[in-house]
């Protein structure tokens, strides 16, 4: 019974984040439309974009390689797989041992190292100007990451994401000033990570400002549709990691009943909401900045990453 | 397991001696006899000699296995010894030299004078084996002068071109460096009493001022061979000179030696660590990975990037062996353990894909005649295999699950997530400090690799010689995915591996990890299940199971339909593959971002004034710091000398004399003020 | 103290100390002044939340000057004083954003070293919040050392004088008179340094402070 409830639990959450991620993207991209004072495409348009793209034949470049047809089906599978090992809406996931928050940084870079080999697949130099600047992007972004995923685990005493959480959840955790920084620097690096303004634009075909849009410029049909939805797979994500880190409320605990994991799921859907607005509203406020003034902002992230790290080992000698 | 009556031992030195057999053997035989039959001797050797080892790893012999024959000093003897840890880097030696002598039965017929490579490769692998085996201050340094004298002739067998002369030379200087400094830190850990043997050496304490003047020795010889920066200058110009094969041994296999004689000595020979120590290995460690990574950003020279890849990869070692005695010193023996065995898991690592890259390199550069990324391009669609083995080996130095170099990573993460308990206060400053630079190394070492495999194997040819290459021999192609399916398996079965190393790991730190293999569904949990564990077997299992799902989903529910259609680029394709990204161009964020600092890097671009048709100019200007600051004066003050000295040439013999007369003098009043 | 009033407490310090790291960051003028108004008004609560827990009533005179001059009049004046002098966009930065930030945590964590060193046996979460304070001190430093401009020089000079008070008000028992002095010294500092700034304009026609010193050179 247990371990069917786990798994069933496993699989439920694998078909949350499938089925929710392009509802995200497309919530994200109403509001900011209403925010704008426009209408704005329906909620389920991605939906329909996905359904339809799949639907297209694939146009590919005369000298694409098997390694191009190959790497949005990988990089969808590693941010699927890193995406279903964050807790959404209960603690009690079953394969969450697998693969500890390290590990599940290590999975999306995965995916990034094969987005940017395809970029540069085909030979065009919009390719390569996205896979050269996501590198850069990365070669900051990693680090920070690591740097939060190191106060977590110092105060939790675990890298265990189902631990973290369930640690957030007692009651002993106090509010911290390395919590503090790791959540500054967490969204800093969540916005970088997500190709989002003011880094890159979700939204630009304007040549020389595309990060993210470059590297899948020639991508089209089928092979288009699954790196859109591990796009935004990886955005649902961030915010699931962001939520089940800071704001653990209503997370089901293991063993709980099935009314527990439906209020989980309610508070998580609640949760996605105030992120999507959120993240909207800071969209539409800030303007792009330019491609060399991002060293500086994830710099920072990981600056106040390696402070967070800092404090606590300097201070509490007597960690977990 | 005694064959034939002999000790594991016993064999090992026989293996020895038959490779130097097959060295005296490969000038005596003809010219197109001797390429297969050397290699082909040395694979059988080396195959054996992995065997030895790995069963004396695996407990198919108990205890360590000695040998003590008459050679060497009158009083000492050449001792041998064969214990765990001896065994762990054997494994790693003779794993890398059995693949790098497969590679070489193919890629060694493209060798122009097979003269000038046979005779020492042998030397070389037998060299390797013995320091690993010696067990007495006097047969370490032969073996390991064997060692350096025999991969200087390899590194000189293109002896023509004036860059692999000057690699040569200054491979030589260097060599002659380190072995001066092990030299002497023998020499104080023997003491006054004269005792070579390591049995001896252990027995003895030795007072804190020795032991710091013996760890920094011991720095200065063992880390100029690993690489360690600033003692690395040597390495990417000899690394890369060297036959592919012989590049890959160096590479892989060679600074693991080094590392071997780093550990045999601070962590055996020379007693309880202090912890200032391990400061100045993790300074050394987190120096090294990100100068080494950044250094490999810069370079357009596909081998010699693999070579300062290298020199980041022995920082990482590095980083393991400082957290590990930083453990040791605070006799928190189950930190030190998981640390020393990150730090020896990604020595066993590094062998593996490092020697798969180089034979990669060694393939690309036999099929198109060129080492220079700016003039490859498009290789996946001539050279299908190779792109692919190199591919498994780029990701596995990218530290990606779920292969091989992720799994050593993760434990050294792990390891250093045990430090807060650390007590010295600089410590406690430094780790989590190297913890950023060791991240920032890792995210580096991705986009060096997305940078050479795509410009290297992705895109459009860029030259006439890469749009005909051919794919490389079925010798070679076996070796590289020989490696390639060891990086996959030491990656889902890194539980495996860490068992293998518990006897060693042990025997140096006084503790080892728990046992893996027994943890449920093969998960590598290094302290407990709670704190933190990781399964690559079933990352891999999710990653493809998710992806054939997708695809066949995809193609089955909706669409398979595909049409070929020239490159979209955004409207205006460009025909000449000159509009490519380059090496150059690709590493520019990343150079205005980190180098503009560390290298003075700068961007100069010369555009004409419009109607002008002159082409525009672009000139890119690097200062290397560790050669200006510390070589390039070194350099002069030895020219400056040497100078002044050279009036010494021009004196006549009665001057000659009274010199000498005036030295012996001077000794003398030396002597008798002293006594 | 309680568990929870001190965690507030330790927050509210390291919230200072990350205002402190963006003040850092910042390189436009006008933003690094609201960034200094941010600044005063973390400073305003932690020394309100140390009244409350210490049940020192005369600490929020304290805040509540914090928050009156440096959160608001010094910033309005600030801003006045830029928008006439017509400099609100510029950037300078002797040393780019990443290397002090670099500097920046080096010094936080020697303010940490030596604090925990200084007082080992004694109230480690007492060392801790007087390093926070030590290190606002320390960056406020590093922002004079790094700008150029007269107004990031006072800037940097407040931010440095608000790790004061917050070591001030960390300490059980600091008399009000020696708060108020100190504030009305800063804003005294303050004045000089506004009437200092007009007077370099002036002279040279700039307010970087490195025509000074060109000035210097050119009578020497």
């Amino acid at each position: 019974m247990d371990l069917i409830g786990l798994l069933a639990i496993q699989g439920a959450q694998m078909l949350l984040v499938l089925l929710l991620a392009p509802l995200l993207t497309g919530f994200v991209r109403k509001v900011k439309a209403r925010l704008l004072r426009r209408r704005g495409p329906p909620l389920l348009q991605p939906y329909r974009d996905l359904l339809r793209l799949t639907r297209k034949e694939v146009v590919l470049a005369d000298n694409a390689s098997w390694l191009f047809r190959v790497a949005p089906y990988l990089i969808f599978a590693a941010t699927w797989v890193a995406a279903a090992l964050v807790p959404t809406f209960a603690t009690g996931l079953m394969f969450s041992w697998s693969a500890d928050l390290i590990a599940i940084i290590a999975l999306l870079g995965s995916a990034r190292f094969f987005l940017a080999l395809a970029g540069m697949d085909v030979g065009t130099s919009f390719g390569g100007i996205g896979s050269s600047r996501e590198v850069m992007i990365a070669s900051l972004a990693e680090p920070a990451m690591i740097m939060i995923v190191f106060s977590l685990a110092l105060l939790a005493g675990s890298t265990q994401l189902s631990t973290v959480a369930a640690y957030m959840l007692s009651s002993n955790v106090g509010v911290r000033v390395t919590l503090a920084l790791a959540l500054v620097a967490l969204i800093m690096v969540a916005i970088a990570e997500n190709a989002r303004i003011p880094i890159d634009n979700p939204a630009t075909h304007l040549e020389l400002t595309m990060i993210h849009e470059a590297m899948v410029l020639e991508y089209s049909g089928r092979h288009l549709a699954v790196l859109e939805l591990a796009a935004a797979l990886k955005l649902l994500l961030y915010v699931s990691l962001i939520a089940c880190v800071f704001v653990p409320l209503g997370l089901a605990p293991v063993g709980a009943g099935a009314a527990a994991h439906l209020v989980g799921l309610l508070v998580y859907l609640a949760k996605l909401a105030v992120a999507g607005f959120l993240l909207a509203l800071f969209e539409t406020a800030v303007a792009k900045m330019r491609v060399f003034r991002v060293p500086d902002f994830l710099g920072a992230a990981l600056m106040l990453g390696l402070l967070g790290t800092l404090l606590l080992f300097v201070s509490r000698g007597g960690l977990r | 397991m005694t064959v034939i009556g002999q000790t594991p031992v016993e064999l090992l030195l026989g293996c020895t001696a038959v490779l130097f057999g097959l060295s005296m053997l490969s000038i005596t035989v003809g010219r197109r006899l001797a390429t297969p039959l050397v290699y082909g001797g040395c694979l059988l050797v080396c195959l054996a000699g992995l065997a030895i080892a790995l069963g004396h790893l695996l407990g198919a012999t108990g205890g360590d296995s000695t040998a003590i024959l008459p050679l060497g000093l009158p009083w000492v003897g050449a001792r041998f010894r064969l214990d765990a840890l001896a065994s762990v880097f054997l494994v790693v030696v003779n794993l890398g030299a059995a693949a790098a002598s497969l590679y070489a039965i193919g890629y060694g017929r493209h060798e122009p004078e097979p003269r000038r490579v046979l005779p020492f490769y042998p030397a070389f692998l037998a060299a390797m084996n013995l320091v690993i085996l010696a067990d007495d201050a006097f047969s370490f340094l032969v073996a390991w002068e064997v060692m350096s004298l025999s991969s200087w002739a390899l590194v000189m067998a293109h002896h023509r071109e004036a860059d692999n002369r000057r690699a040569g030379y200054i491979y030589l200087v260097m060599a002659s460096f380190g072995a001066l400094c092990l030299l002497l830190a023998f020499g104080l850990l023997a003491g006054p009493g004269g005792g070579y043997s390591f049995d001896a050496m252990r027995a003895q304490a030795s007072p804190p001022v020795l032991s710091a003047l013996v760890l920094s020795l011991v720095v200065l010889g063992a880390g100029s061979k690993a690489g360690l920066v600033p003692l690395h200058v040597w390495l990417p110009l000899a690394h890369p000179a060297a036959p592919s094969h012989v590049s890959a041994l160096m590479s892989g296999v060679m600074t693991k030696v080094a590392v071997y004689a780093f550990v045999r000595i601070v962590f055996d020979l020379l007693g309880p660590p202090s912890p200032w120590w391990s400061l100045l290995i993790l300074t050394l460690g987190g120096v090294t990975t990100v100068l080494g990574i950044l250094y490999a950003l810069m370079q357009t020279d596909l081998k010699r990037m693999l070579a300062y890849s290298t020199v980041e990869n022995v920082g990482i070692i590095f980083i393991g062996l400082g957290l590990g005695l930083a453990f040791k010193a605070q006799h928190m023996s189950w930190a030190a353990a998981l640390a020393v065995t990150a730090a020896l898991f990604h020595v066993f690592n590094h062998s593996l894909f490092k020697s798969l890259l180089f034979f990669g390199a060694g393939a690309v550069q036999g099929a198109t005649g060129e080492r220079d990324m700016e003039r490859l391009g498009g290789l996946i669609g001539r050279m299908p295999q190779t792109a692919l083995a190199f591919l498994v080996g780029c990701v596995a130095i990218s530290a990606l699950p779920p292969l091989n170099g992720f799994a050593s990573e993760w434990l050294a993460f792990q390891a250093i997530l045990l430090s807060p308990q650390l007590q010295a206060p600089a410590l406690k400053i430094m780790v989590p400090a190297v913890g950023a630079l060791l991240a920032l190394a890792a995210a580096l070492t991705a986009a060096a690799f997305v940078r050479t495999y795509g410009i290297a194997f992705l895109g459009r040819p860029r030259s006439a010689t890469a749009e005909t290459a051919r794919e490389t021999d079925r010798w070679s192609l076996a070796a590289m995915f020989l490696l390639a399916t060891l990086c996959l398996l030491a990656g889902v079965l890194p539980g495996l591996v860490i068992d293998a190393l518990a006897p060693a790991v042990g025997g140096l730190v006084g503790a080892h990890m728990p046992n893996q293999m027994a943890q449920p569904w093969l998960s590598i949990v290094p302290v407990a299940q709670s704190r933190s564990s990781y399964n690559g077997l079933l990352v891999l299992v999710f990653i493809t199971a998710s992806a054939s799902l997708a695809a066949f989903a995809i193609h089955r529910l909706a669409s398979r339909a595909v049409r070929r259609a020239p490159a979209w680029d955004g409207g205006y394709p460009e025909m000449s593959p000159a509009t490519q990204y380059t090496a150059g161009s690709f590493a520019q964020p990343i150079r205005r971002v980190f180098a503009s600092i560390v290298f003075r890097a700068r961007d100069e671009v010369t555009m004409p004034p419009p109607g002008d048709l002159a082409p525009a100019r672009f000139r890119l200007e690097l200062h290397d710091p560790v050669w200006e600051t510390l070589y390039a004066p070194i350099a002069g003050a030895v020219g400056y000398v040497a100078d002044r000295l050279n009036h010494l040439q021009f004196l006549t013999i009665r001057v000659y004399l009274s010199l000498v007369f005036l030295a012996l003098v001077g000794l003398l009043l030396v002597l008798a003020v002293w006594i | 103290m309680t568990g929870l009033s001190f965690d507030v407490a330790h927050l509210l310090a390291g919230g200072l100390v990350l205002a402190s790291f963006m003040l850092l960051y910042q390189d436009r003028l006008s933003a690094l002044v609201n960034m200094f108004a941010l600044h005063a008004v973390v400073l305003s609560l932690s020394v309100a939340w140390q009244a409350l827990i210490q049940h020192a009533p005369h600490l929020y005179v304290t805040a509540a000057i914090a928050l009156v001059f440096k959160a608001m009049i010094i910033p309005t004046a600030l801003h006045r004083i830029i928008k006439r002098l017509g400099i609100h966009r510029e950037i300078e930065n002797v040393v780019g954003v990443g290397p002090t930030m670099l500097a920046g945590i080096g010094l936080v964590a020697l303010a940490m070293v030596v604090m925990l060193r200084v007082a080992p046996g004694g109230d480690r979460l007492a060392g801790e919040d007087l390093a926070f304070a030590l290190s606002v001190v320390l960056l406020g430093l590093l922002i004079m050392v790094t700008r150029r401009n007269a107004v990031s020089l006072v800037i940097g000079f407040m931010s440095l004088e608000n790790g004061l008070v917050l070591a001030a008000t960390g300490a059980k028992g600091m008399p009000l008179v020696v708060e108020i002095s100190v504030a009305f010294s800063v804003l005294i500092a303050f004045i000089v340094i506004g009437v200092f700034l007009f007077r370099i304009r002036e002279r040279f026609d700039t307010v970087d402070v490195s025509a000074l010193d060109r000035f210097r050179e050119a009578r020497k």
